[in-house]
């Protein structure tokens, strides 16, 4: 394991420019997950990394060395591709021990033996070790392709969205086991993902990407609680942050064009009066959907709340976000 | 039992059944006359009508395989009791064996030019193919245009000019230079056939193998070559067929040193007579080769067995 270090990569692609000068030091042992939406070149920065592809500008320093004209196999780092990419024609056993039977590793075939069983037995697919890799679900190839990266020892851990195709129950496991064998092995992750719950649990460290810019890099908590625009603000927070017009309620700092709302920011029974036009129960928390003054809002209340579609709900910000005209933070 | 649409019906069953037993039938009738003229004698060869049951004879294939001469009653009394089975067919028609025939010779020469030129066109089709398709090649589309419009004219129309430059550069009747003919008409149906084979494999598989601590070629070698298989056999396959058929050139470029068994297997007719069951014998065993090819081959004819491991 040990410490990447991404200095001022740019990439482009023709005329589009998919990175533009990114620069983000992943720590040693830490869990590094890339926020943004499709196209903000958070699979780009992960192929510089691994070296498929190779930055117009700037270097990848892994462990204090460059990795400049170095090949993929050369870097010793795993990669988890979200197309999953098993080897069609090996069975499950064949495709974990691919990267362990490497020139690069040469491991002894019960050390490999031991491995696999072990990386097999985190991810439940022990029993599925001799079909095919085309004979499995979509879930069961996923975790096989995570397998295929566990069972190594690299300097990084590379993960595209490895969780995606996964039901929620199977997600919310990986999503722990990730979490521990990081936590026990002291790995370096670097992960993308749009999941903000993956983003909130497993990160040390988020960094949100804005087309081919890093705009904030910080803990995840850092994020959410201080994000220094809007497009920040609305990467992390389930429901999303409502942006609306700052004018709508008193107090707005002069130069204010929209304020920021999360649902812990909206105070209710005090303040102005929304019409509440639907009610959503999700169980351990109730969502509202408000009309204020002509503008849609979402917040959350108690879960047993008996508030119905009709109703009239006082509601004023508290300790809000403020933006300006281009979407910056102001206080 | 299912009652889905696409099931056929007992009839639908039948009909498709008796119409590819009956294709099957037509296609397999000239086969079924060569093998059996093969094994008939020179009079039943000719009968008309055909027989269609008669006393096999293995004279096709000792005529195939020996050279003889129509020998006087003295010298066969001097040489005695015939001791070997071919030799009392021989005898029986008053001859005697000279010696072995060319016809093995000029097998063994298709063996060597048509599998020859089938490893060439595979090796270098392949390795053209999988660049075109992986690589950033300057002038790509027209470059495997230029490359299919070779197939464009029928190869004999520069037949003259390729016997002028054989003369010279002292390919005419040569092995080597035969190979080099044939690979060089197949390249093109092999870069074609199996770029478009690779073009299939997502690029993903390779870069996983990359990252999994493999070289680039390795990775070709451990997961682009084994899911290309199927192509490529395939492709083997025609290219030795059109090797292995291939007569005008043969004719042509070939006389004593490097003839292939087509233009050889027609000469046997002038020998003694129109000797039809030794053609048939020699066209006979002129089928096995690409027969038992395509045999050994098959399993990797079967698609479908790869694919699907990537999602879309």
């Amino acid at each position: 394991m040990a410490e990447v270090r991404l200095d001022g990569l740019t990439k482009k692609f023709n005329d589009s420019v998919a990175l533009n000068n990114v620069s983000i030091t992943v720590p040693d042992g830490s869990f590094v997950v890339l926020l943004g939406p499709t196209g903000a070149g958070k699979t780009t920065t992960l192929r510089m990394v691994s070296g498929l592809d190779t930055p117009d500008e700037g270097d990848v320093f892994i462990g204090g060395l460059s990795m400049k004209g170095l090949t993929p196999a050369q870097r010793n780092v795993a990669m988890v591709f979200q197309q999953y990419s098993l080897y069609p024609h090996l069975t499950v056993r064949d495709n974990l021990a691919f990267p362990l039977k490497s020139p690069l590793l040469k491991t002894p075939a019960d050390e490999i033996r031991r491995k696999i069983s072990e990386v097999a037995e985190i991810l439940q697919i022990s029993h599925k070790l001799d079909n095919k890799a085309t004979a499995l679900s979509g879930g069961e190839m996923q975790r096989v392709s995570i397998g295929r990266a566990l069972v190594r020892n690299p300097a990084i851990y590379l993960m595209d969205e490895p969780l995606s195709s996964l039901d929620a129950k199977l997600r919310s496991d990986l999503r722990v086991e990730l979490k521990n064998i990081q936590a026990n092995l002291g790995a370096t992750f670097l992960y993308v993902t749009h999941d903000q719950i993956e983003a909130m649990t497993m990160a040390t460290h988020v960094g949100v990407l804005d087309e081919g810019k890093l705009v904030q890099f910080g803990t995840p908590r850092e994020i959410y609680e201080n994000p220094i625009s809007i497009y920040s603000a609305s990467r992390l927070g389930q429901p999303r942050i409502n942006v609306l017009p700052a004018h709508l309620f008193d107090g707005a700092p002069e130069n204010a064009h929209s304020i920021g709302l999360r649902p812990e920011q909206i105070e209710q029974g005090k303040g102005e009066d929304s019409l509440v036009t639907r009610v959503e129960h999700l169980g351990d928390q109730t969502r509202l959907h408000l009309s204020f003054k002509d503008h849609d809002l979402i917040t959350v209340t108690d879960a047993h709340t008996r508030l119905q579609s009709g109703d009239i709900i006082k509601i004023q910000p508290e300790k809000p976000f403020y933006f300006d005209a281009d979407g910056a933070r102001l206080a | 039992m299912s009652y889905s649409v696409t099931d056929p019906s007992l009839r639908q069953k039948w009909g498709a059944g008796i119409l590819v037993i009956t294709y099957a039938l037509i296609t397999l009738l000239p086969l079924v006359w060569i093998v059996a003229t093969g094994f008939k004698s020179p009079a039943d060869s000719i009968a008309y009508p055909p027989k269609i049951v008669f006393q096999p004879s293995l004279e096709g294939y000792v005529n195939l395989f020996t050279t003889q001469t129509r020998a006087s009653e003295e010298t066969l009394k001097a040489l005695g009791e015939p001791t070997t089975w071919y030799d009392k067919i021989v005898r029986a028609k008053n001859m005697m064996i000279a010696g072995p025939s060319r016809f093995p010779e000029r097998f063994f020469n298709s063996v060597i030019i048509g599998f020859g030129s089938t490893f060439f066109a595979i090796v270098l089709g392949t390795a053209a193919a999988y660049a075109f398709s992986r690589f950033r090649v300057p002038l790509k589309d027209d470059l495997l245009f230029f490359i299919l419009s070779t197939r464009m004219m029928p190869p004999i129309a520069v037949a003259i000019p390729i016997f002028l430059m054989f003369r010279h550069l002292g390919l005419s009747d040569t092995h080597a230079g035969m190979i080099l003919l044939y690979t060089a008409v197949n390249l093109s149906l092999s870069v074609w056939l199996i770029n478009g084979f690779i073009d299939e494999i997502p690029i993903e598989y390779e870069e996983a193998a990359l990252i999994d601590g493999y070289t680039r070629f390795q990775a070709f070698y451990k997961v682009v070559l084994p899911q290309a298989a199927t192509g490529i056999a395939s492709t083997a396959i025609f290219c030795l067929i059109f090797a292995w058929n291939e007569y005008a050139f043969a004719v042509l470029l070939t006389s004593g040193n490097a003839q292939t068994a087509p233009p050889f297997i027609p000469t046997i007719i002038g020998v003694g007579g129109q000797d039809w069951p030794a053609v048939a014998a020699g066209a006979t065993l002129f089928l096995l080769p690409v027969m038992i090819f395509t045999i050994l081959l098959r399993k990797h004819l079967l698609r479908g067995i790869t694919f699907g491991a990537v999602r879309k």
